[in-house]
């Protein structure tokens, strides 16, 4: 089986966090559902990064919520001392300075906040103030720790959201919801991951974006398993391929239009009977591959 | 003319009803802008005409024969991603603020390829496409580049039908900009509606022309009219209801677009929201 070996853990900062990552390649698997679900079950805390769209307190609904609000830094230009040399539009990596006859001008959501423009500037005619991209939010479900990153609308960069979100993971188990895709904003997240969990759905658009997750936790060298969401008897391409590729399948769980619409409706999907047991098992396997203290 | 299919919520359609739209419309030209999951060429029998690379980020390489290990550039990094004279690509953003303060210039910054990026014949149109590099940044440039290798093989006045990203950051910000509508494909759930808001705000922000369909609408009728009601109040034009149908399941597995399934309620509800699309876009251009 694929190594759940606890050696083989990565980089979660500190000791006394177990952080799981939940990624899926193709959006609309079913990560949500499958984080959400099981933080209930297994007690485990509940990170939203999908900053982007951050639905897990739809079905959570955590109380208690305390806000913070994540600032980036940007270029402000002294006109007084600024001679237009242009130094700092030329060093800036991200087209964020441009420089015009009369003055530099800045483009905000292009900027990082590197500081590379103040550091050339001869004439110290650059200072930087601060905006605010987001927002992080935490709140209780009983005694699980609820967090989430909101990205505002307009802004382009999610990761530095996603980075704040994570900088400060309450002890215990965490289940990390992450965004769709295998691009930075999921870089980010697994940085902070001792191992995932893959979800993914049976088809061929399942499976195609499901290799490229596989791809990427194997670079990051993190114990991984499968969960299949959606299942229908008739097909098991996805099954065929975790076997050649000895990849543990920790759970299926079989499509019904009633957990559609329970799903729908924005309530936990465990609330049915049928479901409850499965996520049970799931969390059992879990439990079998993590030295994880659950309740 | 451009027209962008989005959604906010990931999986709710938006492959299924971009490639649907483009059968229906003669000479399209497609985009796969999903470049996380670029699932759209799956559906054909193409044939690459074309492949360079691109190279979407830099990273900073230290040379360690000129390193001394005064870690000045440990502490110029805003990204933390320089420890002990050693640079986490994962975390490097390629700005390059380390090499400006390094005294014996012993740092630099290395392109790296992010993508490739190809044209790719069908024998029904141009797909413009990319095959990411797993864990690269998903570039807007990237992105811009699609859409104008897309144009290229678009004549006169051919469609040109983009599949985007799920979510509201930069892939999708670039997908919309400049497109002369988009199209929101959402779903009847309360994760579904709370990332409709989200991106038909993204929209506004951008000032493009925004439809919105529902996709498998009867899943949950009461959500789907809450949906109604907001593109209602907000003049976003919903322009399609599609039902579920079994057969969506099925041409997906049969890899073959839901416009050749001649009985599909699905079908013909995409054919009717093509129609209302043509006809918007008509009286917008009065």
């Amino acid at each position: 089986m694929q190594g759940w070996a606890w050696e083989q853990a990565g980089d979660s900062e500190g000791e006394g966090r177990l952080n799981i990552a939940i990624l899926s390649g193709k959006g609309g698997t079913g990560k949500t559902t499958i984080s959400t679900n099981l933080s209930v079950i297994t007690g485990a805390n509940y990170i939203d990064c999908d900053v982007e769209e951050p639905n897990g307190f739809i079905f959570l609904k955590p109380s208690q919520i305390k806000r913070e609000e994540v600032k980036v830094d940007y270029p402000v230009v002294d006109s007084s001392r600024c001679t237009l040399c242009g130094e700092c539009a030329k060093v800036c990596q991200f087209n964020a300075l441009v420089k015009t006859k009369k003055d530099i001008m800045l483009f905000e959501k292009l900027c990082h906040g590197c500081h590379a423009c103040g550091i050339v500037c001869k004439q110290s005619a650059l200072t930087f103030g601060k905006r605010i991209i987001g927002t992080i939010e935490e709140g209780q479900y009983g005694n699980l720790i609820c967090k989430r990153g909101i990205l505002n609308v307009g802004e382009p960069m999610a990761v530095p959201v996603i980075r704040r979100l994570l900088k400060n993971l309450p002890t215990g188990t965490n289940l990390i919801d992450c965004a769709p895709g295998t691009s930075c904003n999921v870089v980010s997240s697994l940085q902070y991951a001792d191992g995932a969990i893959l979800v993914t759905e049976p088809s061929s658009f399942g499976l195609h974006d499901l290799k490229m997750a596989v791809q990427l936790v194997r670079s990051f060298n993190l114990p991984f398993g499968v969960v299949i969401n959606k299942h229908n008897t008739e097909d098991d391409r996805i099954q065929t391929y975790c076997e050649k590729e000895n990849i543990e399948i920790l759970g299926v769980i079989p499509y019904r239009r009633e957990a559609a619409e329970v799903y729908s409706s924005g309530k936990m999907i465990v609330e049915l009977p049928e479901y409850k047991e499965i996520f049970e098992e799931i969390a059992e396997r879990l439990r079998e591959v993590f030295p994880w203290n659950l309740q | 003319m451009e027209l962008t299919v989005i959604s906010g919520k990931g999986g709710t359609g938006k492959t299924t009803i971009a490639l649907a739209l483009s059968e229906l419309v003669k000479d399209a030209v497609k985009a796969d802008c999903d470049v996380d999951a670029p699932n759209l060429y799956l559906f054909y029998d193409g044939r690459d005409i074309r492949k360079e690379y691109f190279y979407g980020e830099k990273k900073a390489v230290i040379d360690k024969k000129f390193c001394s290990g005064c870690n000045e550039c440990e502490k110029v990094c805003q990204f933390d991603a320089i420890k002990d004279s050693k640079v986490d690509f994962f975390k490097c953003e390629g700005c390059g603020a380390c090499i400006l303060v390094c005294p014996h210039s012993a740092i630099s910054l290395k392109e790296k390829k992010t993508a490739d990026v190809y044209i790719t014949q069908t024998n029904k149109g141009i797909i413009s496409r990319a095959q990411m590099e797993v864990g690269s940044e998903g570039s807007g440039k990237l992105i811009t580049m699609l859409r104008s290798n897309a144009r290229k093989f678009a004549d006169g006045n051919a469609l040109i039908i983009i599949d985007g990203s799920p979510g509201i950051g930069c892939p999708v910000i670039s997908s919309i900009t400049g497109s002369d509508a988009v199209l929101i494909v959402t779903e009847p759930t309360q994760s579904g509606l709370e990332d409709f808001v989200r991106v038909m705000e993204l929209c506004r922000h951008f000032g493009v022309i925004t439809f919105a369909c529902i996709n498998k609408y009867d899943i949950n009728e009461k959500k789907a009219e809450e949906i109604e009601n907001f593109c209602r109040k907000n003049d976003v034009y919903l322009i399609g209801k599609i039902p579920f149908d079994d057969t969506v399941m099925k041409s997906i597995k049969e890899l073959k677009p839901i416009v050749f399934y001649e009985g599909s309620k699905a079908n013909q509800a995409i054919r009717q929201m093509w129609d209302n699309i043509c006809k918007y876009i008509k009286y917008l251009n009065q």
